[in-house]
């Protein structure tokens, strides 16, 4: 009877709760080497109850707690450290700008929105050791249309969704620590072994979030329950850490090897996407998997050979797995990506300056909508009525905008807007603005260095690549390819352009002091003249003799003779 | 009439010099004044004496047949008790007691029952079966659950004694009651620890005031399940029925005092910080009590503290050994086997060991479905944070028979302990608070004081009258509340950032900056007076010697 409680128990535990892991290792034709790891927490709850006793297993108490004290409905954060190359690495299965971002989506029933978002930022910079407490009203905008909820729920009423990024943000090990804290099995087994900090951040790019959404529990979504994703991309530059032999190791990456998966774990898999390396002219693989698997991953179809760290015989006789990815040639190259964005400032001098965002649609015949958001600090006051978007030397007149202007030391400019992308494009929109003055108190540690604008950020649905190649019979039968299928025809993607240096005019800090002393000498000068003035009594004065009979006074004397 | 050019000139610089000391330096001296709002000063003076009195009423009721029915009407309506106790220096301490005649029963008041009880008539006479224990003949006094004690005076005092003679013998032992009910000097002396120096001598009672926590208007309890070796053990814990069946009722009691927040977490592959030696003679490891100190570090760091509020966290643990170092024991300083394997750490909370090696079986295949005891755990649990929240369950003194507590855990008269000591305490607190803040902004004078700070502290200021009077009133409720309210308001005041705005701007910069603009100002004005004084001395030096 006990044995059959405790089975009972256990499944009740399986259903309840439930950990995955998973390594996605993308090989990158320049010989770089791009792995992403992810680690999902499932917690069934009713969420929208407030429930005051809470019981955490799997799910980390120091979360649950904030989704419960502020009402969020969603939570996504992330700290970026370097740059992503689209060109180079094609698209990110997270994408995430450079710093820190955060964006949350509340719950109705939350009255104060921008108080609780306040008090959210400095809990969660207490949490993942950030500077997010930065994040205050001037950095901080509501979307109208670019970002809406991933997970179950329709609320799209953008009052209650706060976005706010921090470019200036630096991640590093004290961000990654508490990030790990998160995991139930901490950094002790599973694939969380492998994230060692001082291989982690010797890398051209590391990128660690955190995503919380509600989600259906079953397909009938009778039963909801809060996701808990927790990822981290990093890309290894083939001459930074691979010594520039195009040869990886999990060892030559994190130092370590993986002995078991982590025990609470339903499922820890390795995928490695050998999709341009069928018959294994690109690259070996060791050890070698007969698993194999499909998805559709970013509009393509892609081929992962698959690791399974739950089954013994996947390590082998020596009880650890080090995969080895060994390049045999360097030719063969990446489909590019369809859409991709790059934004500079343009001008001189420190008065005006222009924003300049390109965005390139390198589908042949197709054109596509993108959502572009800008959030500006007030500090760069946009001139919008110089707004222009142009595509192929052609005006592009966008089909929606959603413009909030800015208020000085209040909030920042908000620009969102709908443009249509044509096939084979370059679409640069360009605004000109002007640079503010700050009080003295207001500039940054460091002013000369520049000032941060955020990305923009470039949301769409993209066609996909399957639905471009239409001659493709080689998988699929005839009666199925004519129509492009819907699911396979488009697929969303999020692009973040590089953030913006910009120079302010930067005053002479020591000015304040210059400034008192100067105008305190003007006034002592102007009041010694006029004391001078006042008090002084006045004599009339014989006029003074000449120089010529001074002169000749002084020989008078010496001769002996009265003077004249 | 025509002044000389001389005298004209004197007039003007001593004008100038009467215009920059009476218009200019006050002008400049308020245009660069730092605000400071008023406070209520002299109250807070008075405060920092703190002259508590605290006052508890009892009803004294004579069961039948105790006393005759003239005596009965010679009972004083009330008597007052005072005691006068001084804790260190300034503080003074009045006990208040009442003596009431009223056979009417209130459960606001305390009430002493005085029965008297020949060994034969005991059970006929009593109606309730607490008085069944009083027959045994070594227990004089019974405390009840609620706030009645039973006290018992013997044959010798019945007969052919007068009234006075019955209550001088009552008085010390309603006295002890008392004590035991409401509040000891020890507790009072306890929960004035922060601004009471301790003599050496009474280290024990430092030791007990350490355990508790401090007075908070909130806690949060957590429950942590660890489990270091999740390879071998799946642990389950019924901790949501364990809360609401063990934890709940007390917590419902206690509501009065502070809110609590019940949480529970699993944390895995978490170690403690010392490796337990292994004991050949019993097959066990064990753990040494010195070696505790050293447990808790490694796996509070682990532990996450409350994100989403301040209030003081009671961490509890429940630990289960991995299978390598199964089973483990705790032992006393004299090498003795601790019953419970558990152990505290004065304010911060409980851990205790709970081996699952007899759930092995004979052939174990790992991992092992263990299901905890929660009835077990929760006792421990439940003892340890009795002790953690200042619950004290001081021995009575000989002759006392305290009533088992029910199952809510807490006696009334235990809840009404507990706040008169945290009333004390919080009044404690805030008043140092309050006082430190106000030394504080009389030393350092360019602490501006904002408007909202002077009214965080006059808030604070009459929460705490409010809460001195109350508890000179005996109202014990309303007393907690206000003292509750002074501490948050202090606290606040305190801790506000805008005093700390121009704490790095001091008088000497502010003096360097004028330098340029006063120094040319000055030099002409002192050097012109000066000749000026000079000459009035040389004329009246002159007129002497004319006259002479």
């Amino acid at each position: 009877m006990h044995v059959a409680s405790w089975f009972q128990k256990c499944i009740e535990i399986l259903i309840f709760y439930d950990f995955q892991e998973e390594l996605v290792v993308r090989p990158l034709h320049s010989g770089d080497i791009y792995a992403s790891f992810q680690f999902r927490t499932l917690w069934e709850t009713d969420f929208m109850r407030g429930n005051k006793v809470s019981h955490y297993r799997l799910f980390p108490k120091s979360l649950g707690q904030v989704i419960s004290k502020f009402s969020v409905r969603e939570l996504h954060i992330s700290f970026t450290q370097g740059y992503w190359r689209t060109m180079q690495w094609g698209q990110p299965y997270l994408p995430s700008p450079p710093g820190a971002e955060l964006w949350v989506w509340f719950q109705d029933s939350v009255t104060d929105v921008d108080a609780t978002w306040k008090e959210l930022t400095n809990v969660l910079s207490g949490i993942f050791c950030a500077s997010l407490n930065f994040i205050d009203s001037t950095n901080t905008v509501q979307p109208s249309a670019s970002f809406k909820p991933l997970g179950i729920g329709n609320v799209t009423d953008h009052r209650f969704l706060r976005y706010a990024t921090l470019p200036r943000e630096i991640v590093c090990t004290e961000n990654l620590t508490p990030w790990k804290k998160l995991l139930p099995c901490g950094s002790k087994a599973g694939l969380a072994v492998l994230l060692k900090s001082e291989k982690l951040f010797h890398s051209s790019f590391h990128s660690q979030a955190v995503h919380i959404r509600p989600v259906c529990q079953d397909w009938q979504c009778k039963t909801t329950s809060w996701e808990l994703r927790q990822t981290l991309n990093v890309v290894f530059d083939l001459h930074n850490s691979g010594q520039g032999k195009r040869e990886w190791s999990l060892f030559k990456m994190f130092s370590r090897t993986l002995t078991e998966a982590c025990p609470l774990a339903s499922s820890s898999k390795i995928y490695i996407d050998i999709t341009d390396n069928p018959e294994g002219e690109q690259f070996e693989l060791s050890p070698a998997t007969s698993l194999l698997s499909q998805a559709m991953v970013l509009g393509d179809r892609r081929t992962f050979s698959v690791y399974d760290l739950t089954q013994q015989d996947t390590f082998g006789s020596v009880r650890s797995l080090n995969l080895l990815i060994r390049w045999k040639s360097t030719e063969g190259d990446m489909l590019r990506p369809l859409l991709h964005a790059e934004r500079y400032v343009a001008g001189y001098g420190l008065q005006t300056g222009e924003i300049h965002t390109l965005m390139y649609n390198h589908h042949p015949y197709r054109s596509f909508p993108v959502l572009l958001l800008d959030s500006v600090p007030w500090y760069l006051r946009l001139y919008i009525h110089t707004l222009t978007v142009t595509s192929k030397g052609k005006d592009n007149k966008p089909s929606y905008i959603h413009y909030q202007p800015s208020k000085d030391r209040v909030r920042p400019h908000l620009l969102e807007m709908l443009v249509q992308l044509p096939p084979n494009s370059v679409t640069e929109v360009t605004v000109q603005f002007e640079r503010a003055l700050l009080k003295w108190t207001e500039y940054t540690p460091d002013p000369n260095h520049g000032f941060y604008v955020g990305s923009s950020v470039i949301s769409s649905l993209v066609p996909s690549t399957v639905a471009m190649d239409t001659n493709s019979t080689r998988e699929r039968p005839l009666f199925s390819s004519f129509f492009p299928c819907k699911e396979e025809s488009s697929y969303f993607v999020r692009v973040y352009t590089e953030p913006l240096l910009v120079n302010l005019p930067t005053p002479d800090f020591s000015m304040p002091y210059n400034v008192i002393c100067l105008t305190c000498t003007v006034v002592a000068v102007g009041y010694g003249s006029l004391y001078n003035l006042l008090t002084r009594s006045f004599q009339i004065e014989e006029p003074s003799p000449g120089l010529a009979k001074r002169i000749a006074n002084v020989i008078r004397k010496m001769r002996g003779v009265p003077p004249l | 009439m025509f002044l000389s050019e001389r005298r004209r000139g004197q007039l003007a610089a001593l004008s100038i010099a009467a215009v920059v000391i009476i218009v200019g330096v006050p002008l400049w001296w308020r245009t660069t004044e730092t605000y400071r709002a008023w406070l209520p000063v002299s109250q807070i003076k008075e405060l920092a004496k703190l002259q508590l009195q605290l006052s508890a009423d009892v009803e004294v009721v004579f069961a039948r047949g105790t006393v005759t029915p003239e005596q009965q009407k010679k009972v004083p309506l009330t008597q007052t008790q005072e005691e006068e106790r001084a804790i260190d220096g300034d503080l003074i301490i009045l006990f208040l007691i009442l003596l009431i005649r009223n056979t009417k029963l209130e459960s606001k008041f305390f009430s002493c029952h005085v029965l008297f009880l020949p060994e034969d008539t005991a059970l006929r006479y009593s109606t309730q079966a607490d008085l069944y224990l009083l027959a045994f003949q070594d227990v004089n006094v019974y405390i009840g659950q609620r706030r009645t004690a039973l006290l018992r005076i013997g044959p010798q005092m019945r007969v052919g004694k007068t009234l006075e003679q019955l209550l001088a013998h009552l008085e010390p032992r309603i006295k002890q009651v008392l004590q035991v009910m409401s509040f000891s000097h020890n507790d009072i002396t306890a929960a004035l620890s922060d601004r009471v120096r301790f003599s050496p001598d009474n280290k024990e009672s430092i030791a007990d005031s350490m355990r508790a926590f401090k007075s908070s208007p909130g806690y949060e309890i957590t429950f942590s399940l660890l489990n270091p070796d999740p390879k071998s053990h799946r642990l389950h814990w019924d901790i949501e029925g364990a809360v609401q069946t063990y934890i709940q009722p007390l917590l419902t009691k206690l509501s009065p005092v502070a809110n609590f927040s019940i949480d529970s977490q699993t944390l895995y592959y978490t170690m403690l910080g010392v490796n337990p030696r292994f004991d050949t003679s019993r097959s066990a490891y064990t753990l040494n009590a010195d070696s505790l100190a050293h447990v808790i570090n490694p796996v509070e760091a682990r532990l996450g503290s409350n994100a989403a509020s301040s209030n003081p966290v009671l961490n509890f643990l429940l630990y289960v050994p991995d299978a390598q170092h199964s089973p483990l024991y705790i032992q006393g300083r004299k090498k003795q086997e601790v019953p419970s394997n558990a152990f505290h750490s004065p304010r911060w909370g409980g851990i205790m060991v709970y081996n699952v090696n007899g759930f092995y079986g004979s052939e174990p295949e790992f991992p092992v479905d263990i299901n905890i005891d929660m009835a077990k755990v929760m006792g421990v649990f439940l003892a340890q944070l009795r002790l953690l929240l200042g619950v004290q369950s001081s021995t009575p003194p000989p002759g006392f028979l305290v009533a088992r507590c029910g199952s809510t855990g807490l006696a009334d008269w235990e809840l009404d302990r507990l706040m008169w000591s945290r009333s004390v305490e919080n009044v404690a607190t805030a008043t140092t608070t309050i006082t430190s803040l106000a030394q504080l902004l009389d030393q350092i004078g360019n602490i501006v004081i904002n408007d909202n700070i002077a009214q965080q502290v006059s808030s604070a200021v009459t929460s705490l009258q409010l809460a001195v009077a109350e508890l000179e009133a005996g109202n014990l409720g309303f007393a907690l509340q206000y003292s509750k309210e002074a501490i948050l308001a202090s606290e606040k005041a305190f801790f506000d950032p805008s005093l700390l705005h121009l704490l790095y701007f001091p008088d000497d910069q502010k003096f360097a900056i004028y330098i340029p603009l006063f120094l040319p100002m000055c030099v002409p004005i002192l050097l012109s007076l000066l000749k000026i004084v000079s000459e009035a001395r040389q004329r009246r030096r002159e007129k002497q010697a004319k006259k002479d």
